[in-house]
């Protein structure tokens, strides 16, 4: 793609020299976004340098052009409005390949790995809600340990209580697989505490659950469906004001932990009346063996049996994927069997990747959904 | 009904409470009555309040009240789950109407043309707005009547020994302070135990809900709500103690203040009332059958403007 704007403007002078780059990238936020293209920058020595992102349908390597007889580099890129791209930059120098964060690109985000570089489409907004409020009233975390028969072992449970906890008081639970994650990553606790204070959602409490090995326990493993009915729920409804009924209990979780949790509400159905599902590792074959690798392999059993018999897991399911990720077509092809099942379905889709910042995206209208606060009515 | 009190509205207290200010100015120190009916299950929860004004203040715990009344009464309970049940059928009717009303006279605020059509289909697109208001107006307000007639909640011995209480205490009161919070459990519940009449000529400090709960309307509102086109719409009648005002709690964050066409639209559809931004320190009173505005009040105009009001 050729360049336009700035760095159309910089190629097009006779002479590119040192000044001149210097010029051109003192003062701009990179990449250059202008209209649905972005154009990424990066100075300085090296053999090849490429552009390493997760947006399913691309090559996950693009190449960066090399302006003739300096050390500036660029890659103009088709970006459509609201995307949300992250991405590294790959720099080859003889034998040594290296990724690194973009240099001219302090937005970062976040996951269990470390950080990447950030690309915003043209119209993306960074949403309010998800930013720390200081009118918000901050919910507690309380952390809860007890030992379960099913995993074997001591479960570490972070339990979220809203701002303004009254023991007299009764609350929807909603049990979130990989929780702390959720709080790191996708701002959970931020999300919730301005939800609630913005009477978005009514207060809960939420269970931040998360596995030592949630591959094997979040894959439509039946020990897990069974741990969180027949132990967490109780243990939390003894210690917690909880309200006893399937509309007031809910399950959440992204990719494996949208597994988990689709896989327990199909377990147990009639119990959880409400399930929150981001980007689901919902893989299955119509024939043949998957190539998803050897974790999927109890995933694609079970979704297959799924698929066959969906009975109907619980009565109301948000369900959310990006664009950009591999998961599109099983997130895609899932939703008319939901629909089937009798259940409400609300399925939304967004230009970005498998990644936490994209389930913190749709958290708001994921949860403002299912569990509707009194906003209209509220007036504080 | 002409109310003699004079009413006091605040912007929102919880960050920058200018209540004890206003009280000091209407002279009442010492004994106020607080109805904090909106904050429901907190309701009573008035130590923030207290601390503010440098007094314990009476909550009249109309929220209590009202379960007590529930519990006693039960005929009269199912009688009003019935009416909310209707009211609410009625609401969701309303709303099908105008949600296509309200999108077409956005579209055509929005839309060019050219100058001899326009302004008279942009007339008509807000006359039909104003007709479906009023209208809905009156349906709510003869499903209010009919259950006053037909159960006549104000005779019943459980809401007669209640209303005993609450005036009792509002006698020994210099004034009385609504706080915000639902605005239609503290409508309610003002409404069940005849708050309005009680008032006499004490003056009425109120904010938030509180404020629009003692309006001619009650109108929702919010420009950007999580789910849905954040219509506006009428819920109901307010106790009317004030007149000629749309009362705007939050409005700098509720509303979309920028955006000229839905300012222009909000204040053309409920004209002839001066709809007014109550956010964080605002002061407005209405006495002698006039509006005052003390300080910070703003005015959503007819052409979209957003405008500071002076005295």
């Amino acid at each position: 793609m050729k360049p336009g704007g700035p760095l159309g403007e910089l190629l097009d002078l006779e002479t590119i020299d040192g000044a001149a780059i210097d010029a051109f990238l003192t003062d701009r936020w990179f990449p250059l976004v202008e209209e649905s293209q972005a154009t990424f920058v990066y100075r300085g020595e090296a053999d090849e340098v490429n552009l390493r992102h997760w947006i399913y349908g691309l090559q996950s390597s693009q190449p960066f052009t090399r302006v003739e007889g300096t050390d500036l580099w660029y890659l103009v890129m088709e970006l459509p409005d609201c995307s949300r791209v992250e991405y590294k930059i790959e720099l080859i120098r003889g034998d040594g390949i290296q990724w690194i964060r973009d240099p001219l690109n302090d937005q970062l985000a976040h996951d269990p790995f470390g950080a990447n570089s950030v690309a915003h489409g043209k119209g993306y907004a960074f949403p309010s809600w998800a930013e720390h409020d200081s009118e918000a009233r901050p919910g507690t975390l309380q952390d809860v340990v007890f030992n379960s028969k099913r995993l074997g072992g001591p479960q570490h449970v972070k339990v979220y209580l809203p701002a303004r906890f009254r023991s007299r008081r009764r609350y929807p639970l909603i049990v979130v697989h990989d929780g702390p994650d959720y709080v790191r990553f996708a701002a959970l606790k931020i999300v919730l505490d301005n939800l609630i204070h913005r009477q978005e959602i009514p207060p809960v409490i939420a269970a931040l659950t998360h596995s030592h090995d949630r591959l094997k326990y979040y894959g439509a493993h039946a020990d897990h469906a069974r741990y969180v009915v027949d132990e967490l729920v109780p243990r939390l409804e003894k210690a917690y004001p909880l309200v006893d009924r399937p509309s007031a209990r809910a399950l959440m979780g992204a990719s494996f932990g949208a597994v988990a949790s689709l896989h327990t509400a199909w377990s147990n159905p009639g119990y959880f009346g409400k399930v929150l599902v981001q980007s689901g590792s919902f893989a299955f074959s119509d024939i043949g063996k998957h190539r998803r690798g050897p974790a999927f392999d109890p995933v694609v059993e079970w979704m297959n049996a799924f698929r066959a018999d969906p009975g109907r897991p619980t009565d109301q399911i948000f369900v959310s994927c990006g664009t950009y990720e591999s998961l599109i077509y099983e997130n895609r092809s899932v939703i008319p069997l939901l629909q089937s099942t009798g259940m409400q379905v609300r399925y939304v889709e967004a230009r970005d990747g498998h990644n936490w910042e994209n389930w913190r995206d749709r958290l708001r209208e994921g949860l403002s959904w299912l569990f509707p606060g009194p906003l209209w009515m509220v007036y504080e | 009904m002409q109310h003699r009190s004079k009413v006091v509205l605040l912007g929102p207290q919880r960050f920058k409470p200018t209540l004890s200010s206003a009280l000091r100015s209407l002279d009442i120190e010492g004994s106020l009555a607080v109805i904090t009916a909106g904050w429901q299950e907190r309701e009573g929860e008035v130590e923030e309040l207290d601390e503010h004004v440098g007094f314990e203040s009476t909550d009249l715990r109309l929220y209590e009240r009202f379960d007590r009344v529930m519990a006693e009464d039960p005929e009269l309970f199912e009688a009003l789950r019935r009416r909310q049940d209707r009211l609410q059928q009625l609401q969701e009717l309303y709303r099908v109407r105008l949600s296509h009303t309200l999108e077409a006279a956005r579209e055509l605020m929005r839309r060019d043309a050219p100058a001899e059509l326009l302004p008279a289909e942009r007339r008509s697109a807000i006359r039909a707005l104003r007709t479906l208001d009023s209208g809905h107006l009156r349906r709510v307000a003869a499903i209010h009547q009919a259950f006053e007639e037909n159960w006549k909640p104000g005779e019943r011995p459980a809401v007669v020994r209640e209303r005993e209480e609450i005036a009792a205490v509002i006698d020994g009161c210099a004034g009385i302070a609504v706080a915000g919070g639902h605005v239609a459990v503290l409508l309610n519940r003002m409404r069940l135990f005849g708050i309005g009449e009680m008032v006499g000529d004490r003056p009425v400090v109120a904010w938030s809900a509180g404020a629009m709960a003692l309006s001619e309307r009650v109108v929702l509102f919010h420009d950007n709500p999580p789910q849905g086109r954040g219509n506006a719409e009428v819920i109901e009648s307010g106790l009317g103690l004030f007149r000629g005002v749309l009362p705007l709690p939050h409005a700098g964050r509720r509303l979309d203040l920028d955006d000229p066409v839905r300012v222009a639209l909000f204040a053309r559809r409920f004209a002839p009332a001066f709809c007014l931004a109550l956010d964080d320190e605002v002061r407005l009173d209405w006495e002698d059958e006039r509006l005052i505005p003390v300080h910070g009040v703003r005015r959503l105009d007819r052409r979209g403007r957003v405008l500071g009001v002076s005295a």
